[in-house]
């Protein structure tokens, strides 16, 4: 494909994001890229920039701090880094669309991440599996080891018959930021849209209890030390505003350049600008 | 080094969930029966490397049985290559041109050819003027024994060809 061709394309798409948010009355914002704090998840390691801070792995804690503070359904598209991910699939820099949405539920949302995907790739069927369903029963397993799961569950996703799949009902302990089931709190109220093998989205039925918080991150510091991973100190600007309350809500985190992967029915991502070797 | 036999790798794919666990997954050759499988490693994961040297070496003769090769460096030092070890690579193999042998505990184990190699036409149909019913090309036997295909019209039985020896295609004429 020429870069001409690429090049409008991608523009296309983002265009088309914009005015589907636009159409709903989401504004967009902007947060900074570089912070002071980072993410505790132990399975996403941030850029250190010395002096700085951190390259941020997502706008997650900066959109939530903007909720707190009253800002209505809000959306923002722009680069997010992860350290040491590179492959067919991956880049250390790349684009992401996240989104809030006041007072809706996972359900609701995932509606809506359907209703872009339209948008965007045209019409399809979605159909939901439960993680249960795709990883097996191995779920079940009290020691259960946590990269078999993972190991499982990214197999079980190029397993999947060619199509468009929302992956429900996580366990607690894959829940991230997801709150628990009211009626089911072994599983959380988090989904994610799978779409011809490839994972594209991540959402939550936000958590809002501040202790539950402070408990998740240290979760997250104790398994970060038990597999030999560097130490990353909370956001305390992050968790200071969750006390001030974060509104009931759902967000979803969605790759812009697998998504524009997709719909030109390539099998990598490519590059944004010309490099030497392509 | 795999399961006691070393191995090279052809390709290593990076597998992450968003939330969740890296792995590689590697597929190998394996440098002694030239076995290609694939295996996922967790992020982490080591192996031993093998102890194997890559040597410059002049290919002698063979003898039916072994392929024979000799140090480029003054020591005249010989070793002798199985079938196996020289696999693909006997097609492009000439006499005093130099290879890349590659030992394993002193045993070769593999044989790589140069990227591109030129020999000698031993039999191809004479080309006939204006014959284009093949896209204007015709298979041609070379001094190794191996056929190649895709060979000009024009080309005739003792000129010299360049191959380009990952693909196994001709390339041109040689010079001179």
């Amino acid at each position: 494909m020429s870069w001409a061709k690429r090049v409008q394309q991608r523009a296309q798409c983002l265009a088309a994001i914009r005015a589907f948010f636009a159409a709903r009355d989401v504004l967009e914002v902007q947060t900074p890229v570089l912070a002071a704090a980072t993410v505790t998840d132990p399975d996403v390691e941030s850029i250190a920039v010395p002096g700085y801070g951190y390259l941020q792995t997502s706008p997650e804690y900066q959109m939530k701090r903007l909720l707190c503070a009253g800002v209505p359904s809000i959306y923002q598209l722009g680069p997010v880094f992860r350290h040491e991910e590179r492959g067919r699939l991956h880049n250390p820099e790349f684009t992401m669309l996240e989104w809030y949405r006041l007072d809706f539920n996972d359900a609701q949302l995932m509606q809506e991440v359907a209703e872009l995907i339209t948008h965007l790739l045209g019409p399809a069927e979605v159909q939901t599996i439960s993680y249960r369903e795709l990883v097996g029963e191995a779920v079940d397993q009290p020691d259960a080891d946590r990269s078999d799961l993972d190991l499982r569950f990214a197999q079980a996703c190029e397993h999947l018959k060619p199509g468009r799949y929302f992956v429900v009902d996580y366990p607690a302990d894959q829940a991230a930021l997801a709150r628990l089931r009211p009626d089911n709190p072994t599983v959380a109220a988090r989904f994610e849209l799978v779409i011809d093998g490839i994972e594209i989205a991540n959402g939550y039925w936000e958590l809002q209890d501040p202790a539950e918080h402070h408990s998740r991150f240290a979760e997250d510091r104790r398994v970060r030390k038990a597999r030999g991973l560097p130490d990353v100190e909370p956001d305390t600007e992050f968790l200071q505003a969750l006390e001030q309350g974060l509104p009931q809500c759902a967000g979803v985190a969605l790759g812009v350049d697998r998504l524009l992967m997709l719909s030109r029915r390539a099998v990598r991502l490519e590059p944004l600008v010309p490099t030497i070797d392509s | 080094m795999l399961e006691g036999d070393p191995c090279t790798i052809l390709e290593n794919e990076f597998v992450k969930p968003g939330k969740g666990q890296a792995f590689n997954r590697v597929k190998f050759r394996n440098l002694k029966n030239g076995r290609v499988w694939e295996r996922t490693f967790k992020s982490g994961e080591s192996l031993e490397g093998a102890d194997v040297v890559d040597i410059d070496m002049e290919y002698l003769y063979t003898d039916g049985e072994f392929w024979h090769f000799m140090r480029t460096d003054g020591s005249y030092e010989q070793v002798a290559a199985t079938a196996s070890a020289v696999a693909d690579c006997k097609d492009w193999l000439k006499e005093q041109d130099v290879y890349q042998v590659t030992l394993w505990n002193e045993d070769p184990i593999a044989v790589t050819p140069p990227n591109f190699v030129e020999l000698q036409v031993t039999d191809t149909d004479p080309g006939l003027k204006g014959d284009t019913a093949n896209g204007g090309t015709k298979p041609a036997t070379l001094s190794t024994g191996a056929t190649i295909k895709g060979v000009p019209l024009f080309i005739n039985i003792g000129d010299v060809l360049k191959i380009d020896t990952r693909t196994g295609e001709y390339v041109s004429r040689a010079k001179g």
